[in-house]
């Protein structure tokens, strides 16, 4: 069971219930459950998403797009039915928090679940769970199945003349699913292969009708908003960052752990004093401030460094789905960039040829310079591919493996160099390196 | 929709609304590449090759699904698209072999090409490529992952195409492979279509792997002899000890009627041509009664002397003659010819696989009421009658199914049982066992769904087959003529059904199914009888009968056909022409070794009336055309060759009909005609242009447009030109009903459309056991 | 084509609890093929592994194509068309668990168990794989076995997680005889 932390900076809102036994709806009501989408039943779906757009949430997922925003973009009038599709594919390296939300408050997404189809006039949901989350799919059933019960989901919810149901699916180990129309295509059960874009989701989505996708942090963020006010929400963060969000600390600090901070909290404090420092009184070498995609930081960059969306988008990363990677500096560069390569190649889809075959060629080529065996023009060669793929791949996918790439080759070229010429990896911990890659 | 005005590296271009960047820039003449766009196959945007920057937008943009609308600006000419086209290409070039010296598509390869033009010469990968087995997925089809791009192009020729559905994906990112639907065995039509459209070396041909280098071949473009819809076919040729041999056959001209598509047996089917137990020597028997090897001269005496005698004594109504389906309408012409004025007889009739003697009669008097193959693909509606196009006539089937999936054309399907193509239908109707007769009426009444549908459209294009015959064709047709703007496509099997019919080899009618009794034009032929003469089964029934004195038979093979016991042809002097010794051509007294289609020349019609050039491709040594040989049998007849074959000069003015003509005193007519259209006349009777010629002037609706067929174009023939007569027998018909696999005699000697349906029984055996 | 629809309808490979389950699944999505993933993990579940009879199978249910099947199983990587052992155990060695001791981790059970990658045992209760990221960052390093994690673990504790599986096995082997 994953072990829950606390902190005296942490600002409680979306895991106030953790640990409280909030999987059982009795509890969840208990602790104000449900009261949120009771309000927005008496109000308009204008309402809902003007709230949504003021409370300055933005996506969990990583894009960080303005979800009120993405609500309002769905058209009132559909022939084809609307939908709400929560994505719980959690899979990037670095992230856990949707893991201790369905575990503790699964019925704070279903909550949020029916709020967004109230805001877009769906009656259906779908909460989609990587298929390694087998334990926690049975939580977030047997949640729904309570509120079934209860007739908080289907015909005339809360005893009005609304309908709404919910509908849970399991993946079965495919990163490139958590990509909003790749998980649409895995939903319609085929293979995980993203969708040509336009048409975007909100107009034609699931099945073809208009969707809406948002993250499992960001759905049941939404419950809290409207529990709070949009302003009282937003006013946590900071300008066009609203409130706060589940940081998942993890690597070579004392304390890792998922703690909920406001945006903009100061990373370095965040490892520092939240994390408790880095393990062992070592040095930080680097920081992976939002999941592996996101290029990595070095500790000059972060001491003022706020984690929202546009100050690390300024820093040259990206405040990603909340995955705070800290190395250390023992830590072998060369061989955390031949890792992070390893998952996307693993994971690369296969459709465009820049992500398969550029994926693929960074992983031998880390993978043979690591183990000593590189020359010198490799590593322009890793920057070249990797350059050569930004920008030019059907999906982001083939940029969150480009985008780290390209940085560790920049900001680690000194380390690089350093696997030259027969060497002996600097950081090995026995010898001669050796790794076995998935 | 709407023009709309853009700019593509800096020049405007106009274009509807919504057309594609890629297609756009390609009308325009500014080269956008690509791999996994393939027109008329839904989009992919894979590949990554057409990448082009669009104003106003941060990031490449594909061209290949880029739809323009006004104002838009692109730039598709820079260094950051060059060097964008350059790493794809490295990237693919990364795993790929690069074994183009032994691959089949080296020299033919658009991997080769795009790197060529836009890749860069160097590698810097130091690292060994992913290889796997190359596997064998079927008798037809070899699939080489290393070599595969990932275009995805053949699964969805494959599906979206063929409706098929036979080749998926398996696995995930650089594991991909492309995958068979039966594990590592390929259960399907066999088509062929994944070869021709994988742009690489990825999958190749089982009849034609490691056979040669591309450039090596020369390649002549012909029509493919099997079916009865007339795809354009491309031979690769080498020549072999003195000999052209055909090692390939594929749609690498795509300017057919085919567009892409090729059917298993036009594909692989053309090997019976190079096969070893082909006739290459006249036979004759001799006196044990045994066939021997002769020369030419011998076997062409033997023949001549024998007919000679036979008319003589007995009349011309003592011999019959047997014409083919496969052989070219020159050919067909000549025979009937050859049979009227030489030996005398109307005993003269082919195989019938369908009754197109009753649809010229029930169009007699009509223009424009037949649809043509093209006319079939671009309907916005068509009634399907019977039969299995899907099997019987893969083209048809491939067009129905295109019209339908990108031009949203309604299909509507009546048959006895279900068919594959109804997938397709808009709308389906079982009909009763025997019940087709009925069908006419039925529609008129507009009572079931069906009918109202069909009712309700405006235009209708009415494709039906052999299940109507003699009164039921005219009862469809009339239907059809009374509702206005209905046209016709009646089926028929075999790759020249249709012009062994059109050509008069029947016992009743004159080419163009011309009345014997109002022979119009052919009043110029020598000696003509007028009486209608036995059809083919009144044939066979007088030889049994000891009554039929000769039977001379082309390209055909009634003793099998019609499982006749070959002691009936026992008192009968038999010369067959044939490709192969067949049980025909087995008891015939004399065999002539003839030339396939592959290689001679001449002209065919498809059961749409669609004419079209055939090229002599191939060559064989010992072998003569059909043609050759009954101008020189008449030859050695003593028959006037130049009455039978109008060729080499003649006075225009001069003649005064000694040497054409039954009216004397009058001008050679064919030279008349020659001279008022500009034409030349052909030097040698052995030219089957000659007897073309000779068509055109006399074959009424084949007065065709002869500029467009000799540049390679289907051009149409009109059937319901003559007026109408009174028919014989309509039960001599007897349909093929040939499958995906096989073609009469001639497709048992294609080892490669045995192997693929032995293959195919397998399949059926193994997945029934499942 | 080929008159495939001579064949009879096989009777299902799957428990009847099962069985039901798939019927209520197909019936729960807009769409039929929606069940398709979820049908295959169960399956997996129940079988080992997807068998051609299982492919078969749930192709069946859903009416599509096996080559369908096996196109769509053959993207997701918890799908397996091999058997693995009863107890398969998943050791990320992901950037977050290999900063904390993934590979030792992982190196270990190869040890304990004298198996490789995708190894299983001789008596087949354990199998072994190294796997992407589970979602356990912050409790690195993680494992699971079939669908239980077990986190913030250090390379001693192997012993004693395969020592509870086996008597796991054990006490179930008894329940059964
Ligand atoms: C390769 C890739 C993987 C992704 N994986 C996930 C994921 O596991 N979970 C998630 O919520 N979003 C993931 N996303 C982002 C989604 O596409 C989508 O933006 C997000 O679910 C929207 O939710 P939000 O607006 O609430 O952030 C991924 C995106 C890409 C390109
Ligand atoms: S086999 Fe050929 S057509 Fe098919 S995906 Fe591979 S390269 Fe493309
Ligand atoms: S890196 Fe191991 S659980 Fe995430």
């Amino acid at each position: 069971m994953p072990r829950l932390v606390s902190h005296p900076d942490e600002v409680k809102i979306i895991s106030r219930r953790f640990g409280q036994g909030a999987e059982k709806i009795d509890r969840y009501i208990e602790l104000g459950g449900y009261e949120s989408v009771k309000k927005c039943l008496a109000q308009t779906p204008d309402w809902i998403i003007n709230e949504m757009k003021a409370s300055n949430l933005r996506g969990r997922g990583g894009a960080g797009f303005s979800t009120g925003m993405k609500w309002s973009f769905v058209p009132k009038q559909s022939a084809k039915p609307k939908y709400v599709l929560v994505n719980g594919d959690e899979s990037e390296p670095g992230t856990c928090k949707d893991h201790l939300i369905f575990l503790h408050d699964p019925h704070s997404v279903i909550e949020g679940t029916i709020i967004a189809g109230l805001a877009i006039g769906a009656k259906l949901g779908f909460i989609y769970l990587r298929g390694e989350y087998r334990y926690l799919l049975r939580i977030v059933e047997k949640a729904v199945a309570d509120a079934y019960e209860r007739g908080f989901l289907g015909k005339g919810i809360f005893g009005t003349q609304a309908d709404f149901d919910i509908i849970t699916q399991t993946g079965a180990g495919a990163y490139e699913v958590g990509e909003e129309s790749a998980l649409m295509e895995s939903l319609e059960g085929k293979r995980g292969i993203p969708r040509i874009k336009p048409p975007f989701p909100a107009v034609v989505g699931l099945y073809g009708g208009p969707t809406i996708i948002n993250n499992a942090e960001t759905i049941a963020t939404v419950p809290h908003i409207f529990a709070m006010g949009a302003e009282a929400y937003s006013a946590v963060g900071t300008p066009r960052n609203g409130g706060t969000r589940l940081f998942c600390l993890s690597g070579h600090v004392e304390r890792p752990g998922v703690y909920e901070l406001p945006m903009g909290y100061n990373l370095k404090k965040m490892i520092y004093e939240v994390g408790g420092g880095i393990r062992g009184g070592r040095k930080l070498k680097a920081v992976v401030p939002g999941g592996s995609s996101t290029p990595v930081l070095l500790p000059e960059e972060i001491e003022n460094l706020g984690m929202d969306f546009d100050q690390v988008g300024k820093a040259g990363s990206m405040l990603g789905s909340g995955g705070v990677v800290v190395i250390d500096d023992q830590t072998c560069i060369v061989e955390f960039a031949l890792r992070t390569i390893s998952f996307y190649q693993h994971e690369s889809c296969g459709w465009c040829i820049p992500c398969r075959e550029g994926t693929d060629w960074l992983k031998k080529s880390l993978k043979r310079f690591h183990a000593g065996f590189g020359t010198a023009s490799d590593i322009d060669n890793i920057r070249y591919l990797a350059e050569n793929m930004l920008g030019r791949t059907f999906c982001p996918l083939g940029d969150a493996a480009a985008m780290p790439t390209a940085a560790f080759v920049k900001k680690f070229r000194k380390e690089f160099e350093d696997h030259l010429d027969g060497k002996p990896c600097p950081y090995a911990k026995e010898g001669v390196p050796q790794l076995t890659v998935v | 929709m709407a023009d709309v005005t853009f700019t593509v590296d800096g020049k405007k271009l106009t274009a509807p609304a919504g057309t594609l960047l890629i297609e756009a820039c390609r009308k325009a003449g500014i080269e956008i590449p690509s791999f996994c766009y393939y027109p008329g196959l839904s989009l992919q945007a894979a590949c990554r090759m057409c990448l082009v920057r669009m104003a106003k937008v941060p990031k490449l943009q594909t061209a290949c699904t880029t739809a323009v609308a006004e104002g838009q600006e692109f730039i598709t000419n820079s260094p950051e698209i060059e060097q964008a086209r350059k790493a794809m290409t490295e990237l693919l070039l990364g795993n790929h072999p690069l074994d183009c010296p032994v691959c089949d598509a080296g020299g033919e390869c658009e991997l080769q090409d795009m790197t060529f033009k836009y890749g860069a010469g160097e590698t810097f990968y130091a690292e060994a490529k992913n290889h796997r087995e190359e596997q064998q997925w079927s008798p037809a089809v070899f699939y080489d992952r290393p070599r595969c791009i990932l275009c995805y192009r053949c699964i969805r020729v494959c599906g979206e195409g063929m409706d098929v559905w036979a080749l998926g994906i398996e696995n995930r990112g650089s594991r991909s492979v492309i995958a068979p639907n039966q594990g590592n065995r390929l259960d399907c039509e066999q088509c062929g279509m994944c070869i021709d459209i994988c742009p690489v070396g990825a999958l190749t041909s089982g009849t034609y792997r490691y056979k040669t280098r591309p450039w090596e071949m020369h390649h002549v473009t012909t029509v493919c002899t099997h079916c009865a819809d007339g795809c354009k076919v491309t031979l690769g040729l080498r020549q072999v000890d003195g000999a052209a041999e055909i090692i390939r056959s594929d749609n690498r001209d795509k300017s057919g009627m085919n567009n892409d598509f090729l059917c298993a047996k036009g594909r692989f089917g053309f090997d019976f041509a190079g096969s070893e137990q082909r006739l290459s020597m006249p036979l004759v028997r001799n006196a044990a009664g045994k066939l021997e090897p002769a020369t030419w001269e011998d076997a062409l005496r033997v023949a001549a002397t024998r007919l000679t005698e036979i008319r003589g004594a007995r009349g011309g109504s003592a011999i019959g003659v047997i014409g083919s389906n496969r052989t070219t309408n020159e050919e067909n012409y000549l025979l009937q010819k050859f049979a009227r004025t030489v030996l005398n007889t109307n005993n003269i009739d082919h195989e019938r696989t369908t009754d197109y003697a009753a649809f010229a009669r029930a169009l007699a008097g009509q223009k424009g009421k037949t649809a043509g193959l093209r006319d079939v693909a671009f309907a916005p509606a068509v009634l399907l009658i019977g039969g299995n196009p899907t099997d019987e006539h893969p083209l048809l089937a491939w067009a129905l199914r295109t019209d339908a999936r990108l031009s949203k054309a309604r299909l509507y399907v009546a048959n006895a049982s279900p068919i594959k193509l109804e997938r397709q239908a808009k709308a389906t109707l079982r009909v009763a066992a025997g019940g087709y007769k009925d069908l006419p009426a039925q529609l008129e009444k507009g009572e079931s769904d069906f009918a109202k549908a069909v009712l309700a459209e405006e235009s209708l294009v009415v494709v039906f087959g052999e299940e109507f015959r003699g009164a039921d064709v005219a009862n469809l047709v009339a239907w059809g003529l009374k509702r206005g703007n209905v046209t016709f496509a009646y089926l028929g099997d075999h790759s020249n059904s249709r012009g062994a019919a059109d050509m008069g080899l029947l016992p009743d009618l004159l080419p163009g199914y011309v009345p014997l009794g109002q022979p119009a034009g052919f009043s110029e032929y020598e000696g003509l009888p007028t009486a209608p003469g036995k059809d083919l089964r009144q044939m066979l029934d007088a030889a049994g009968k000891g009554e039929l004195g000769a039977l001379l038979v082309m390209g055909a093979n009634p003793v099998a056909k019609r499982g006749l016991d070959p002691a009936a042809l026992k008192n009968t002097f038999v010369v067959a022409l044939d490709i192969f010794l067949t049980e025909t051509a087995e008891f015939a007294d004399v065999v002539f070794p003839a030339a396939s289609l592959y290689e001679k020349s001449g002209t065919v019609t498809n059961a749409f009336g669609d004419v079209q050039l055939v090229r002599k491709g191939a060559d064989r040594a010992g072998v003569k055309s059909d043609f050759e040989i009954l101008v020189r049998l008449a030859g050695e007849m003593g028959a006037n060759i130049k009455a039978l074959v109008p060729f080499g000069k003649t006075a225009v003015m001069g003649d005064l009909g000694q040497s054409r003509g039954v009216q004397s005193g009058e001008a050679d007519r064919h030279a008349v005609w020659l001279a008022a259209n500009g034409l030349e006349p052909r030097l040698s009777p052995f030219d089957p242009f000659a007897a073309f010629d000779e068509i055109v002037r006399l074959v009424p609706g084949y007065d065709l447009d002869r500029l467009n067929l000799l540049s390679g174009n289907d051009v149409r023939a009109e059937i319901g030109a003559a007026p109408g007569s009174a028919l014989s027998t309509t039960d001599a018909i007897a349909p093929a009903h040939d499958g995906l696999f096989t073609s009469g005699t001639l497709g048992r000697y294609s080892k490669a459309l045995k192997d693929i349906q032995e293959h195919q029984e397998r399949e059926l055996l193994e997945s029934a056991a499942d | 084509m080929s008159p495939k629809n001579m064949k009879e309808e096989p009777l299902t490979i799957f428990s009847p609890q099962l069985s039901a389950r798939f019927d209520a699944l197909v019936q729960k999505y807009p769409v039929k093929r929606s069940a398709l993933i979820p049908m295959l993990l169960y399956a997996q579940d129940e079988v080992g592994y997807l068998s051609d009879a299982v492919v078969a199978d749930v192709a069946r249910r859903i009416g599509i194509t096996e080559l369908d099947v096996r196109s769509v199983a053959s993207y997701y990587s918890m799908l397996r068309f091999k058997p693995a052992g009863k107890y398969n155990i998943q050791v990320c060695t992901n950037i977050c668990c290999m900063l904390r001791g993934g590979y030792e981790l992982f190196d270990r059970f190869r040890e304990e168990l004298g198996v490789e990658h995708k190894g299983i045992t001789p008596d087949g209760l354990f199998s072994l794989e190294e796997v992407e990221c589970i979602g356990a960052c912050s409790w690195a390093p993680a494992i699971q076995v079939n669908y239980d994690f077990h986190d913030e673990l250090d390379p001693d504790r192997v012993p004693g997680i395969l020592d509870s599986y086996r008597s796991q096995a054990k006490a179930e082997g008894e329940a059964h005889a």
